[in-house]
């Protein structure tokens, strides 16, 4: 581990990006070698917020530990409730109702559209476009009135509980989300207009960090990064819960594995999400909103383990129970964690400048890769 | 051929930019599109969402009565140890002793606003206030008793 900033003994220098700098969206600290402007490696520093939520979680029961994964990835919190959530659902064998399993759907799907807008707008403010920022913003806006008239609140919702949902949805949501579909069609062309088609952003995003289909099984990359390398991993088709497999929806895949495959991915896979939120709005099924479940929840002795796809690849949730009301040892595989250590690899040989379009490609979350 | 595909490009890259600032142009003269919250001028029209999750607050009616039977459902919910229920026994008219709240300790500094409490009541006797101007000046204020003081359990409630 090189400590200090300066040089190597061959002549190259060493600098920091990090913990505080805008373009690692958090407390990331990257040491990077460079020789010139070229990047010779990128060692990735963690830990500057680890809260240890895996040994949190060991002392809460099986319905307090859910809230504590919005903490996670606190951009795609919803669809950590529900990957947890199935995961006790899993062990204790209840039977969710159809109702539940659509409106978990649902909002799974409109914070997957929420997640994808904020890394837009994030992503175009990183190489120098800040406008693109409050585009993003005005439909995540109408994103998150749904969340939190539905919900009660705007980024941690913790509204998926064993067996259901906590409350039935709003009177107001089908509407609303209606009218969100309506303003996306209507302004979704002018994120092609504004940044896609722009040739200074192509031109930065086209050959740069390049991830061969390969390496990113073999860094176990997942979600749109990987797909972008034409690496068919979604969730959703290959290990379908809560009725995925009845829904009509395409895998988004690119095949030429440089950064504007991974932000086209991410635009398409919006398109598929809106797509999916269509078939459902209008056939929410009637009937209760949660399945009738014991008061104190007890796992039988045993592993579980279940996966869903949240907006950044794969999340997956390993509880081991010794039959006791708190877990006894709770693992998350996150997305974000493996998507970085494909970091090094894409960087090697090229540029500094370049290397912000990779890092806003991989739709880093910190407090998911630490936890 | 070179020299076609390289002026070809030129021209593509202008209009490609030319497109982006149509937006702009868009944009900037049609500027009567107000998607901001001009908080905090609009406090007094600003309406919240029913369901917000703000603070928990126990309602009173006019006899200045309450719902809370202390059973300390809310409290074994609280992931955090935000709700401390101090208990006391009542003496009934018939003489007997009856279990009530003397004090239902709230710490708002320590609530994250999971709603478990209010799912765990069963006598409805606490429910989330949309508040969520928090800021205080010592931090004692934060640790609030929900029950008022001289209040009673509602009648029929068990």
């Amino acid at each position: 581990m090189v400590e200090e900033i300066g040089t190597t003994t061959e002549g190259d220098l060493i600098i920091n990006v990090g913990p505080q700098h805008p373009a690692t969206h958090g407390v990331l600290h990257l040491l990077i070698t460079l020789n010139g402007e070229t990047i010779k490696k990128v060692e990735p520093h963690l830990g500057y917020i680890h809260r240890s939520i895996e040994k949190m979680c060991e002392s809460l029961t099986y319905r307090q530990f859910i809230y504590v994964t919005s903490r996670m990835d606190y951009l795609s919190s919803h669809i950590n409730n529900h990957g947890c959530t199935l995961c006790v659902e899993k062990g204790l064998q209840i039977e969710v109702p159809p109702r539940a399993k659509v409106i978990r759907i649902l909002l799974d799907e409109l914070t997957r559209i929420a997640s994808h807008e904020l890394w837009w707008g994030a992503m175009a403010m990183d190489l120098g476009a800040f406008t693109p920022f409050f585009h993003a913003f005005r439909e995540r806006e109408a994103i998150n009135e749904i969340m939190e008239e539905t919900c009660g609140a705007r980024l941690t919702m913790n509204y998926i509980v064993p067996g259901g949902l906590m409350q039935d949805i709003h009177p107001n949501f089908q509407k609303k989300v209606k009218e969100f579909i309506s303003l996306y069609k209507l302004k979704i062309g002018e994120y092609a207009e504004l940044v896609t088609g722009n040739i200074i952003f192509q031109n930065r995003m086209k050959g740069v960090g390049y991830l061969s289909p390969e390496d990113a099984v073999s860094f176990g990359c997942t979600g749109p990064t990987a797909r972008g390398s034409g690496v068919s991993c979604d969730i959703r088709k290959l290990y379908p819960y809560d009725g995925y497999d009845n829904l009509q929806f395409d895998e988004v895949l690119e095949t030429a594995g440089d950064s504007f495959a991974r932000y086209m991915v991410r635009i398409r896979e919006m398109n598929e999400s809106i797509r999916i939120i269509e078939q459902l709005i209008d056939t929410i099924p009637d009937g209760d909103f949660v399945a009738k479940t014991k008061v104190v929840l007890k796992l039988p002795k045993g592993e579980f383990y279940t996966r869903v796809e949240t907006a950044r690849g794969e999340l997956g949730i390993f509880i081991v129970s010794e039959g006791g009301t708190t877990p006894y040892r709770i693992k998350f595989r996150s997305p974000g964690f493996s998507n970085l250590s494909a970091l090094d690899h894409m960087a090697r040989g090229s540029k500094l400048g370049d290397m912000v379009a990779m890092m806003g490609t991989l739709d880093l979350v910190i407090p998911d890769i630490d936890r | 051929m070179f020299i076609k595909q390289y002026i070809k490009d030129i021209f593509g890259a202008l209009k490609s930019l030319a497109v982006g600032l149509r937006r702009t142009g868009y944009y900037f003269t049609h500027h009567k599109e107000i998607i901001t919250e001009q908080y905090p001028d609009n406090r007094d029209t600003l309406v919240m969402a029913e369901r917000f999750k703000g603070e928990v607050v126990m309602p009173h009616d006019e006899n200045n009565e309450h719902r809370c039977t202390g059973c300390t459902a809310c409290e074994l919910a609280c992931p955090n140890g935000t709700i401390k229920i101090i208990t006391q026994f009542d003496i009934t008219p018939e003489g007997k002793k009856k279990k009530a709240i003397d004090k239902l300790v709230y710490h708002l500094e320590l609530c994250t606003m999971c709603n478990l409490c209010i799912v765990a009541c069963p006598s409805d006797a606490i429910v989330m206030a949309q508040t969520f101007e928090h800021s205080v000046f010592d931090r004692s204020e934060f640790t609030k008793i929900l029950n008022k003081p001289g209040s009673k359990i509602m009648e029929g409630v068990e």
